[in-house]
């Protein structure tokens, strides 16, 4: 057994036993409901629907509000999530981002009422690939209850947990997610000196050829000497951006990371006198032809990489 | 050196003298140095030698299996010779050509080639595998022009040559399909390939599922477990050794002007395989024969779209005319040219060229499972599509 099998093995092992607890209930919320509270949401939200402070309601949406535990509460009313997520962080799925959170209000809560909320672990799901890193669902219900035992809001609320995606190893792992950070590109170029003119190009969506200083000569893919006369003197001219297509492939078989099939690979005859590989995208398979005009067009892969691709152009 | 000598200096010199395999397979069960082990001492077996008569040793550089984890398991003491060589499937006739120059100026006196591996049921080379790009290497970069672009199997680089090839030469889908049909349809009367018993019709290429367009899975070899090894030694000796021997009277590697691995979409044209043209003219040169002197010829078929562009390179037959040259059944076993009477390795099992070799000798030897008449000469070639090498073995 691997240690991944392991822990997800502890892992779910935990997961029966929370949902095995049922509901648990917590210690009733340290304040009552009550008007400064509210006139603080209202204020926060925008909201001027004067029903509230006029009868003594609290608006539905703050029900977390009344049983949020403080900052430094330590240990008071834990709850079978808490041994989820501190199972979860332990385990490496440090990084967590709230996915689904449903909530249905059976009535509103009026000034003085006092809230206890209950927590019923229901599900962990995973481990699923996802666009942050790999990571397990864990899904619970909680329902508030005023004193008499009456349920008046309840939540189902999902939280991904993942590892973050790959990042050097020397900076900690980061404990909040950010949510505009892309999974990297899978099918990444390698470059050296020699190529990566090109490919600072692309993220400035320049299709840059290698040009010979020296004799003007041409050339893709680039490489450190004129193929015609031998000068390592080296710079680039910019294509026009058209192309005609020399040759082209349909990918089906098998998958391939990063892609979704069928995909098309073209090469594609350059103005200029090149050749170059690229994506024929925007184009329905069947309408691909050699000989078709294309333009082209950058796409960004992720946060480091623009790849060159090729749309139908004029003829 | 002139052309004739050249001639002399192979023909005179060195000969494969023994072949031996394991079972062909999807999994093998054993280890890829233990594949290696038992071809080679079946291959010596075969000749009539013992690993004690063995000094050099040639493999792939893709072989997992180092020369020297070869000879400890095998008993093989000593070494004078051992060579590697590169580009995948397009060694597979140059660690013969190594092991002949090795024999022929005295490094060795007996030289052991092989090739062995799991892939199938081991690291398979269909796989996409994304680290083909992940060192500024000349191949790695080579590769960052492709492989982002999700062109990243062998099967996609030969399907953009194939579909470039179709365009120009108005060729089919179909005419593919009946180099896999004829291959089955080989495959199907050898006991020792995986298609045994199983011909397939060109109606069944068709309706098989798209790899990457335009090839079908059956235009597709097969992937296998096993290994062959081959014993060459000098021709004089091989006369005296247990079997009559297959004399090398040509050996020729080559790559062509703008080469690259796989993906050699820059040069003036895309319809043909301007290095395996580089091995023919060597052979024929080497040789002295001509196409019309081959009695069956081994032809990589790892695709079959380069099945028809090797038998142009060749000059079987003109440019643009393999389509032709196939129907009716011309690479059958009764064809003008009958191509892989084992099935190759679309209907045998892909040994990544070697299996062709070891089949080429049972031709001249007679104890071929579809062995055809007259065999005086044999020519084989190795992968396609990369930088590649060939081979002419002849009866005597």
């Amino acid at each position: 057994m691997t240690r991944e099998d392991r822990i997800h093995e502890e892992l779910r092992e935990l997961a029966a036993k929370q949902v095995a607890l049922g509901e648990v209930r917590g210690v009733p919320a340290a304040d009552p409901v009550n008007v400064p509270m509210i006139r603080h949401w209202l204020a926060a939200m925008g909201d001027a629907n004067p029903v509230y402070l006029d009868q003594g309601l609290a608006p539905p949406a703050m029900a977390q509000v009344w049983t949020m535990q403080g900052l430094r509460t330590g240990a008071r009313g834990r709850s079978p999530v808490d041994d989820m997520m501190t199972a979860l962080d332990a385990g490496g799925y440090t990084g967590v981002v709230a996915t689904n959170c449903e909530q249905t209000y059976h009535r509103y809560v009026r000034v003085g009422e006092r809230l206890t909320a209950a927590t019923r672990f229901t599900d962990l799901a995973g481990p699923k690939r996802t666009a942050l890193g790999v990571g397990y669902f864990a899904t619970w219900n909680i329902t508030w209850y005023v004193e008499d035992d009456e349920p008046v809001a309840e939540m189902l609320f999902r939280v991904l947990k993942f590892r973050p995606a790959e990042r050097p190893a020397e900076r900690p792992a980061e404990p909040s997610p950010e949510p505009s950070r892309r999974e990297p590109y899978p099918l990444r170029p390698a470059t050296n000196q020699d190529t990566a003119f090109f490919w600072e190009g692309t993220k400035r969506g320049e299709l840059r050829i290698q040009s010979c200083a020296d004799c003007g000569e041409l050339r893709h893919p680039p490489g450190p000497l004129c193929p015609r006369c031998r000068s390592a003197d080296r710079t680039h001219t910019l294509a026009t951006g058209t192309g005609t297509l020399y040759s082209y492939v349909v990918h089906h078989h098998p998958p391939v990371p990063g892609r979704e099939a069928p995909f098309v690979v073209g090469v594609v005859e350059l103005p200029e006198g090149v050749r170059i590989v690229g994506n024929v995208v925007d184009c329905p398979i069947e309408e691909v032809t050699i000989g078709m005009p294309l333009r082209v067009t950058y796409r960004s892969m992720d946060d480091r990489l623009v790849l060159p691709m090729w749309t139908p152009g004029e003829a | 050196m002139t052309r004739k000598e050249t001639g002399e200096l192979a023909q005179a010199r060195a000969a494969v003298a023994g072949i031996g395999a394991t079972e062909f397979s999807k999994k093998s069960g054993r280890s890829e140095l233990r594949l290696a082990a038992e071809a080679v001492l079946a291959a010596l077996d075969d000749a009539g030698l013992s690993p004690g008569d063995v000094d050099g040793m040639v493999t792939y550089s893709q072989d997992t299996n180092q020369e020297i984890a070869v000879a400890r398991e095998t008993g093989v003491g000593d070494l004078t010779f051992f060579s590697r060589v590169e580009y995948g499937g397009g060694a597979a006739c140059a660690t013969v050509a190594h092991a002949a120059m090795a024999v022929a100026t005295g490094m060795a006196r007996t030289v052991v080639c092989y090739r062995a591996f799991n892939e199938r049921s081991g690291r398979r080379f269909g796989r996409p595998n994304a680290g083909l790009t992940g060192e500024p290497t000349s191949q790695g970069l080579e590769m960052s022009w492709h492989v982002p672009y999700g062109l990243m199997t062998p099967a996609a680089w030969v399907a953009m040559f194939a579909r470039r090839y179709m365009h120009v030469h108005g060729a089919t889908s179909e005419d593919f399909g009946r180099v896999a049909v004829a291959m089955r349809r080989h495959a199907a009367t050898n006991p020792a390939a995986w298609f045994h018993g199983r011909p397939i019709t060109l109606a069944e290429h068709q309706a098989s599922r798209w790899i990457v367009e335009p090839l079908h899975l059956l235009d597709c070899c097969q992937e296998s477990d096993g290994a062959v090894a081959l014993v060459v030694t000098s021709a004089e000796r091989a006369r005296d050794l247990r079997r009559s021997p297959a004399v090398i009277t040509a050996a020729a590697q080559g790559a062509g002007a703008g080469q690259m691995m796989m993906t050699s979409y820059y040069r003036d044209d895309m319809t043909g395989l301007p290095e395996m043209s580089v091995v023919g003219g060597r052979l024929w040169e080497m040789s002295g024969l001509s196409p019309r002197d081959i009695r069956t010829a081994i032809l990589y078929d790892h695709f079959t779209p380069f099945v028809l562009a090797q038998l142009e390179e060749l000059g079987f037959c003109g440019r643009g005319e393999a389509p032709d040259f196939v129907k009716d059944g011309g690479i059958e076993l009764d064809g003008h040219l009958p191509v892989n009477p084992h099935g190759g390795q679309l209907g045998e099992a892909y040994i990544h060229g070697m299996n062709g070799i070891a089949e080429a000798v049972r031709q001249i030897r007679g104890t071929a499972a579809n062995q055809l008449t007259g065999v005086a000469n044999v020519l084989v070639t190795a992968g396609t599509g990369v930088p590649t090498s060939g081979l002419i073995l002849s009866a005597g």
